[in-house]
């Protein structure tokens, strides 16, 4: 009876996998199409492998840009959001009553910067940047980014600031440790995986944002706003290597993690 | 030990710490001598931890001074005080080797790695832990863990060291163990230990001195035998240890003191043995092991106070017995007999006589509160 429900869930896990893979799978399978005719553009109809699209990678107008673009847009958006929004954890974990006074309307705020729709923060940014005439571009882009992943790091460093054992920072200080260097050789160790987790998933937010972006990039256009304007006139091929390159990329962070956790896991 | 010396390493002054309208620690003055054992004993709740992190820095006092030697050092954060710390978890660095756990202290004051190496491979072996140093804390057994904690303040050579409850994790059997070997380290190092426990077995084992606290304050202090036979107040003699009391007035004379109670007439107590300023309604006292229970009708010593009751349990505990008598207004006694020969094993529901010598005798002023909160373990 048990082995015949570990076939089942094992069937089961395989067709989710499936499921989740298969966009993707498409997507790399793709990006090999040769297109005979025309101006090159995406389709889903097989007409042989080709490296083409690999070779030409740089060779529409605009692209390479947008996708340049877009991971320092991510780099730096990540950048900031960790480091605000995991001091703000820091704060709200550890701060309350008169050190704290705004506690609460802090709290609420992350969670409606959560479960606030996007297309309404996009407006409301693009209608903030125009009443304040700053132009729109890298700027306005990075700004927005930066403030709609705070809230994702916070919350996650929180959770793993929710078990930590206020006597080991205590600890740090009876030692004779001043307190900057109890948070770099005690706290940061400690809380790191959720600062790494917040980074990580800052990252992806960025990096795929379409909707805020779209608010307020003007004509810096990053890699997602560019690919849904070049809809209206034909995907080019060089798109899905694009995209290939950055699945390659998570799944290869993803990865590296794994292993990482897999060897402090043995050490410890 | 150099207890004898008497010098004061430590004075806290009038120290008070409210939590809201609680008065966690209600002016406590103390003076800790130079390489003593000193335990702070009392339930949960009162005062013992507090008074031991605002020793810590860790707590900030609402009132009083803190001198270590002449300096005061009230407002000094934790890092800028020559005071080491065992916490109650043991708070050891999980990230950290226990080598390197052991270094935290001594890198901070600006010791080379490879010195700092060579005294953690010293306490390393002081605390009986060679060559565990390139573990982690979580590959170490509690009792390994509490080890290192102590390792990791003592290679500090602090002026103090403060224990949080070290043991309470531990089971029985290792905490016998982790005394004497506290013990041991303690006389080894002659730095000066604050332990704070609520285990009184634990620091009537260990302690040259014991200041039992409940409520905030300090109700009795002095070495373990002192505080244990002459108990200063109600609360003393029924935490530290068992007692038989019974209310009472004092009666105003000379020689021993007097005691009226209600019911049984007077109780005589030395003179010597009773507290300062006793006045109006207390408690005339003696400890469980002190009584003689023999037949009814037996003589009674001149030098003795006695009572009659009856048997109401009769408990063979091996090392002795162990009697419940109840006097005939209802209170109840419990006398221990050591398992040494005697002949006179009264059942229950025997009549019986209970004598015991003046000089045990002891009485303390009655507190308003019937019972003291927490268990006597």
């Amino acid at each position: 009876m048990s082995r015949k429900r570990g076939r089942w869930l094992g069937i089961y896990s395989y067709l989710l996998l499936g499921y989740l893979l298969v966009p993707i799978i498409g997507m790399v399978f793709f990006s090999f199409n040769d297109v005979l005719a025309g101006r090159p553009q995406i389709s889903f109809q097989w007409n042989g492998a080709t490296l083409r699209w690999y070779r030409e990678l740089t060779q529409v107008v605009g692209l390479p840009q947008s996708f340049w673009l877009s991971i320092r847009l991510a780099v730096a958006s990540t950048i900031i959001a960790t480091m605000i929004g995991t001091l703000l954890a820091l704060a709200l974990v550890r701060y309350e009553g008169k050190k704290f006074k705004g506690r609460r309307i802090v709290d609420q705020t992350l969670f409606m910067n959560i479960a606030a729709p996007e297309i309404v923060m996009g407006a409301s940014l693009l209608g903030m940047f125009a009443s304040y005439h700053i132009a729109r571009g890298f700027t306005t882009l990075l700004l927005s980014h930066a403030v709609f992943s705070i809230a994702y790091v916070t919350v996650t460093v929180r959770a793993r600031l929710q078990g930590f054992d206020r006597h080991l920072e205590e600890a740090s200080g009876d030692l004779g440790a001043k307190p900057l260097t109890t948070f770099r050789l005690v706290t940061l160790p400690m809380i790191m995986p959720g600062v790494l987790a917040g980074a990580m998933m800052a990252f992806a937010l960025s990096l795929d944002d379409f909707v805020v972006s779209n608010f307020v990039s003007g004509t810096t256009l990053p890699f997602p706003v560019w690919v849904y304007g070049a809809t209206r006139m034909g995907v080019p091929p060089q798109v899905f290597v694009f995209g290939t390159i950055i699945f390659l990329l998570g799944a290869a962070g993803a990865i590296g993690s794994l292993v990482m956790s897999r060897r402090g896991m043995k050490r410890s | 030990m150099s207890v004898s010396q008497l010098v004061t390493s430590v004075r806290l002054e009038h120290m008070v710490k409210t939590f809201g309208d609680v008065r966690a620690v209600d002016d406590v003055s103390l003076e800790i001598h130079d390489g003593e054992f000193l335990s702070l004993l009392g339930p949960s709740g009162c005062g013992k931890t507090t008074t031991l992190r605002m020793l810590g820095g860790f707590e900030e006092p609402t009132s009083g001074t803190i001198y270590f030697g002449d300096v005061n050092v009230t407002d000094l954060p934790p890092y800028r005080r020559d005071v080491n710390t065992v916490f109650q978890s043991y708070a050891l660095f999980p990230h950290l080797s226990v080598a390197d756990n052991i270094a935290f202290g001594l890198r901070r004051k600006g010791i080379s790695k490879a010195a700092a190496r060579l005294r953690v491979d010293e306490m390393l072996s002081l605390v009986d832990l060679e060559g565990r140093g390139d573990r982690k804390p979580n590959q170490l057994s509690g009792g390994q863990q509490q080890r290192v904690a102590l390792a990791r303040a003592l290679v500090n050579q602090p002026k103090l060291l403060l224990l949080d409850e070290p043991m309470s994790a531990l089971d029985a059997k290792l905490r016998k163990t982790m005394q004497l070997e506290l013990k041991r380290i303690q006389s080894q190092v002659g730095i000066t230990f604050l332990y704070v426990t609520h285990d009184q077995e634990e620091a009537m084992t260990m302690s040259d001195r014991i200041v039992v606290m409940n409520r905030g304050r300090i109700e009795g202090l002095g070495s373990p035998r002192d505080v244990y036979e002459q108990p200063t107040t109600e609360f003393v003699a029924t935490f530290l240890g068992a007692s038989n009391l019974l209310a009472g007035t004092l009666e105003p004379g000379s020689g021993d003191i007097a005691i009226t109670t209600h019911a049984y007439g007077t109780f005589r107590s030395p003179a010597e043995r009773t507290p300062q300023g006793l006045t109006g309604a207390v408690k005339v006292g003696v400890r469980p092991e002190k009584i003689q229970i023999q037949p009814q009708g037996a003589t009674v010593n001149s030098a003795d106070n006695s009572l009659t009751g009856r048997v109401l349990v009769s408990t063979f505990t091996g090392v002795g017995n162990q009697y419940v008598v109840a006097a005939p207004h209802g209170e109840e006694f419990v006398v221990y007999a050591q398992n040494s020969g005697q002949t006179y094993v009264p059942r229950s529901g025997e009549e019986v006589l209970l004598t015991w010598p003046v000089e045990h005798t002891f009485v303390v002023q009655a507190s308003g509160d019937p019972s003291p909160e927490g268990e006597p373990s």
